[in-house]
């Protein structure tokens, strides 16, 4: 799968109008000095050599030099990683603790306030655009109350405080979306499990509602809660880069709107493969999750 | 019935309200949504100002949502930007429609055509749908064309597979069988006996993928890839109007409850769609 996204990635920007040479060249050059530039990046080559060259490299963690920024993709995305991965992690956290109890609650008692609340809830977060929420969010606890910081991005190295102050709200944001798609996929299956006979025999022999819920019904709702959050890896990526952009985090997001702004091609290449990447590889450990989430599957 | 369906109602009749508002935004106050004028810079909502005809005349004019940095127009804009939002949410829901069909049909009814298609979606489905658009945007030029494009592309997968899906469960059915046996030819199979068995499944499809369009729309634009900037797009006027978000929040603030309620509409008629076409399938995995 993982070649098929090489493929389509790199045919999709070679095949692509638009002389990456002429744009690094600037606006004053002659054509002497294009063509230095081209034979330079080794656009000349036939399209298949070129792609063997790449993909070499790829496999070899090469991913070429920027023609924007003047240093190795690898590096640059290097150097962009703990703002978007910090950004991912906290979303993540804040998502799953909000939306497994308050989905679970909402199928126990479901059809009660709780449970159309967050169904209404549910379809709203996936309506409202990621950076419509962000400004509403800036203005309301930024702006009108004062106690977090508009944009920016603090290093974990800064200090802690710092850290999160600034990424709270960012966090926040992102999670919205990605509560309402595993709230969703948590109140059907804890509903589905909650209809079986051993619900029945936990309730009949006496445990405490908290323990049938969470032992017996939420146990056995795992792997669909735990599929949604790889499927949702993929619009948490999407997120990232618009909310990056909205608080002037400097990460990966950032770097690729920068980077198709400049028309970056190695940039650009190197981004959606490391994406591509990360989300086929969290999906594979997701999938070898279940073994531990349910005894029944083994590979 | 469909639209004794409450969801199918609320959703149908707010989208309803906004292609009448799309249709008839020449008469309802605005000017010419490219106006500007110097001296009317930054109103505030409700403000009276003047603004600039093309012929050189200067009018008063009532900003009902006041203006943006240039002295255009805000409700001009957001009303003027119903239309590019509808029109890019139906254009990319039939694209990718229209490819998601074809190549599921294939996928599903050609054997040997089966691998090579859907190792293609699955590898278009492993790169998120945003940084497709952008880059597809961003290396094309921004039209309505390509905008529309781009956001289809990463839908057509999600299509392929549905129909694909379909296809497989369908063309065991008996009377597929009495069609392949009276001899008739396999595209007058794929279109005249299993496409119209999996029209109400990709009408629900088709709307998500109508609301989804609008959404990525407003991003593309938003981020500074999308339309130009002086097409009046919801996205437009928010990457316009973040600048000042500071001092004049209703620049972001009206395009954004526009398009919030917009793509909501659309979703709600979704769900409703789903429950009344579709009622062996529970509650959702349409993610």
């Amino acid at each position: 799968m993982l070649l098929v996204v090489a493929v389509l990635v790199f045919a999709l920007l070679r095949f692509a109008p638009g002389d990456p040479a002429a744009i690094m060249a600037g606006d004053a050059a002659t054509a002497e000095q294009i063509a230095q530039i081209r034979a330079g990046l080794g656009l000349e080559r036939p399209l298949v050599v070129q792609f063997g060259i790449w993909l070499g490299k790829v496999l070899s963690g090469d991913l070429g030099e920027s023609f924007y920024f003047r240093i190795k993709v690898a590096t640059l995305i290097g150097q962009r990683l703990e703002p978007t991965f910090a950004l991912a992690a906290l979303t993540i956290l804040i998502a799953v603790l909000v939306s497994v109890p308050l989905g679970a609650l909402a199928a126990w008692r479901h059809g009660g306030w709780l449970d159309r609340t967050l169904m209404g809830f549910s379809v709203l977060g996936f309506s409202v655009p990621v950076f419509v929420l962000a400004y509403l969010l800036i203005w309301l606890f930024s702006l009108e109350l004062g106690w977090l910081p508009v944009q920016g991005y603090a290093r974990i190295a800064d200090g802690l405080g710092a850290f999160l102050r600034h990424l709270i709200l960012p966090a926040t944001t992102l999670s919205v979306i990605y509560i309402a798609l595993i709230a969703r996929v948590t109140r059907a299956a804890v509903l589905e499990a909650l209809g079986e006979d051993y619900i029945r025999t936990a309730r009949a022999k006496g445990l405490p509602e908290l323990r049938v819920l969470v032992r017996h019904a939420l146990a056995n709702a795992a792997v669909p809660i735990a599929t949604v959050i790889g499927i949702g890896i993929a619009i948490l990526i999407g997120g990232v880069v618009v909310t990056e952009s909205v608080y002037a985090i400097p990460g990966l997001g950032r770097l690729t709107v920068d980077a198709v702004l400049a028309r970056d091609f190695p940039t650009i290449q190197g981004v959606i493969l490391f994406f591509s990447l990360v989300y086929v590889l969290v999906n594979l450990l997701i999938d070898l999750s279940y073994v531990l989430l349910d005894p029944r599957i083994r590979y | 019935m469909v639209l004794r369906n409450g969801s199918v109602r609320i959703g149908g009749a707010t989208l309803l309200a906004l292609v009448l508002i799309a249709i008839a935004a020449p008469w309802l106050g605005t000017v010419d949504p490219t106006l500007f004028d110097a001296a009317s810079r930054d109103l505030r909502p409700g403000e009276m100002g003047s603004i600039s005809t093309l012929d050189g005349q200067t009018v008063a004019h009532h900003f009902r949502m006041g203006s943006d940095s240039y002295g255009r127009d805000i409700y001009s804009r957001v009303l003027y930007g119903t239309r590019v939002s509808l029109i890019v949410g139906l254009a990319c829901a039939l694209v990718a429609l229209f490819c998601g069909v074809l190549l599921g049909l294939i996928a599903g009814y050609v054997r040997r055509a089966d691998g090579l298609v859907m190792r293609v979606m699955d590898g278009i489905m492993a790169i998120p749908a945003i940084l497709i658009a952008i880059t597809v945007v961003a290396l094309w030029r921004a039209s309505l064309a390509t905008v529309i494009v781009a956001i289809a592309i990463p839908e057509i997968p999600r299509v392929a597979r549905l129909v694909r899906s379909l296809v497989l469960t369908i063309r065991e059915e008996p009377y597929i069988e009495a069609a392949v046996a009276l001899g008739t030819s396999a595209p007058n199979i794929m279109f005249g006996h299993i496409l119209p068995n999996t029209l109400a499944p990709l009408l629900v499809q088709g709307t998500y993928i109508c609301a989804f369009a609008i959404l990525l729309e407003a991003i593309l634009s938003f981020l500074g890839v999308g339309l130009p900037p002086d097409i009046p797009t919801w996205g437009n006027i928010m990457a316009e109007g973040r600048v000042q978000f500071v001092a004049y929040p209703h620049n972001v603030f009206f395009p954004g409850v526009f398009l919030a309620l917009t793509v909501l509409a659309v979703n709600i008629l979704g769900d409703g769609l789903r429950d009344t076409l579709d009622p062996k399938r529970v509650d959702d995995e349409h993610a």
